[in-house]
């Protein structure tokens, strides 16, 4: 190929397919690299921040997610009306959907994240689990690849041990998630997963893992620029609530440094065994008395909790994105990355977590936004917007960084009590609560923790 | 015969099956009593069910199957 026939090392314009906080975060860095912003919106969403902050906002269609920010042909259509050369697809909604990557590339753009086939190998959480067997890195004991039928899965649940997790391999990020305690309910709930897998995903092979007891979840970022792969060092992301992350921080409190060192370079090695491009996250569940770690699936986005990382390493992980789906090979090198201090990072989702966290849609009556030294707000609110009740209820990210781990939380205390919002129920009274709490601050925390402490922090919630 | 409606408690998506593969929880003429679940309002990607806080016959569906509604918005109308 001649060198005329090489796109340019740059974006001019870049279209955000996606909405909320992310799609600010993605218009902020796209802007101070001198790019062209365009954003999509649904009819609910004429009023989001990011709409006024692009250069330009092209309207996608209806409020229902289905009709808008997850139709490929209208999302391909406005990048081409537009001129943008790129396309974000920011987090959620079609970020990982190897059909679209596969449309945006097929209509001469840039699709920012990694080639439709890495999505494809990654999204399919059985092949995931072989391709990290392949490039040595440990993996929950479990079946290889998918189960043919109930008997094999007892078969090799017996081999392991119950209790064992049935999943499906076209699920994630929690979801498709089903535990068996003893073969007789592996039994039961095996045609029962399928039959949901198949509704859910269109997929309906489903593979084993055993369940491991007190772990923790710790996931590598990394950076690939589809030859070298460098990592970030990890986040602890332990504290969910029915699988959904609620507090990340950087690094974890969880994990004896000689397992970082080998957990940071297992995912490198994952991310080079494939190829990978962009930005992406291994996860790994981490046994810190036994000291060992297992692959559990590997995320093709960015994701919702990568300011805590940037905050401890001072790196732009959307900026450097953008810069490797240019074109751009990789500009860091390994030894460049350090990290400095503690972050911490909650999830202001607009939900009542004393009413079961019943989702709280509405008017931002008032608000204020917590600043002042090692503070940093990714949201997408002012007062008087309307949140629609559309779409996932993240209000914003409250994100702090501070030397050690007890002086960022000292900070946390401090921005929650600064964070006013009037007009809807918020989480800010769960981690106020948290960032009190005896077992967070001495890091006496595993995946399965805050559930429990729910419980007993609102015994009410359970009955409404 | 008088007419009553059944609202939507919860701004969101309105849906009639309690999945794209399962028939309607009720059709036009069904006979409901309270409590009996008429759909369901996905908010904010939770699914809350909507119960029928009276009794009747379905006369209308005033709402379509995966529609945007308000809060308050009436979905069902009924003949008590």
């Amino acid at each position: 190929m001649s060198l005329r026939d090489e796109p340019p090392l740059t974006i001019r314009k870049l279209l955000v397919a996606n909405r909320g906080e992310i799609a600010v975060r993605i218009i902020r860095s796209a802007r101070e690299m001198g790019m062209r912003t365009i954003q999509v919106y649904s009819d609910a969403d004429a009023d989001m921040p990011a709409v006024s902050m692009a250069d330009e906002a092209v309207n996608i269609g209806p409020p229902q997610a289905a009709r808008s920010y997850l139709n490929r042909e209208a999302l391909v259509e406005a990048a081409g009306a537009t001129g943008a050369d790129a396309v974000h697809p920011g987090y959620g909604f079609l970020a990982e959907d190897a059909e679209f990557a596969d449309a945006v590339e097929s209509a001469g753009l840039r699709f920012v994240g990694p080639s439709a086939e890495t999505i494809r190998q990654m999204g399919d959480k059985a092949r995931a689990r072989t391709l990290a067997l392949q490039a040595g890195v440990p993996t929950v004991p479990g079946s290889t690849g998918t189960i043919d039928s109930v008997e094999a899965g007892l078969a090799i649940a017996g081999e392991i041990g119950f209790p064992v997790m049935i999943k499906a391999a076209g699920g994630g990020g929690g979801r498709g998630i089903r535990v068996a305690l003893n073969p007789a309910e592996f039994s039961h709930q095996a045609p029962q997963a399928r039959a949901e897998a198949r509704a859910a995903f269109g997929d309906d092979s489903l593979y084993i893992e055993k369940v491991i007891g007190n772990a923790n979840h710790i996931e590598v970022q990394i950076l690939g620029d589809g030859e070298r792969a460098i990592h970030f060092f990890e986040r602890e992301c332990s504290l969910q609530r029915r699988r959904q992350k609620l507090w990340e921080e950087a690094p974890s409190v969880n994990l004896p440094q000689e397992v970082r060192v080998d957990l940071c370079a297992s995912a490198v090695k994952l991310a080079e065994s494939v190829g990978y491009r962009g930005a992406g996250t291994v996860e790994f569940l981490c046994d810190k008395q036994a000291g060992d770690y297992y692959f559990i699936e590997m995320n093709t986005r960015i994701q919702v909790e990568h300011p805590v990382t940037e905050m401890v390493t001072g790196f732009d992980l959307v900026r450097e994105m953008l810069s490797i789906a240019a074109g751009r090979p990789l500009e860091i090198s390994q030894r460049d990355v350090v990290t400095k201090g503690h972050s911490i990072e909650v999830r202001l989702n607009a939900e009542d977590p004393a009413r079961n966290f019943l989702p709280s849609p509405g008017v931002v009556e008032s608000l204020n936004v917590p600043n002042g030294p090692g503070v940093r707000f990714d949201g997408a609110i002012y007062p008087g917007y309307t949140i629609p009740p559309f779409y996932d209820s993240l209000l914003g990210k409250l994100i702090v960084w501070d030397s050690d781990r007890e002086a960022a939380l000292a900070r946390l205390a401090r921005a929650l009590d600064e964070f006013e919002l009037e007009g809807v129920s918020t989480t800010r009274s769960l981690f106020q609560a948290l960032v009190d709490n005896e077992d967070i601050r001495s890091g006496q925390f595993d995946t399965h923790w805050l559930e429990k402490w729910l419980q007993q922090a609102y015994p009410q919630a359970a009955a409404l | 015969m008088s007419k009553v409606s059944i609202v939507s408690p919860l701004p969101g998506t309105f849906y009639r099956r309690p999945s794209p593969d399962e028939p309607p929880y009720k059709d036009v003429h069904d006979e409901v009593t309270e409590g009996d679940v008429i759909g369901l309002i996905e908010v904010m990607k939770s699914f809350h069910e909507v119960k029928a806080d009276a009794a009747g016959k379905i006369s209308a569906f005033l709402v379509e199957n995966e529609e945007a509604v308000m809060a308050g918005q009436a979905l069902v109308e009924l003949d008590e």
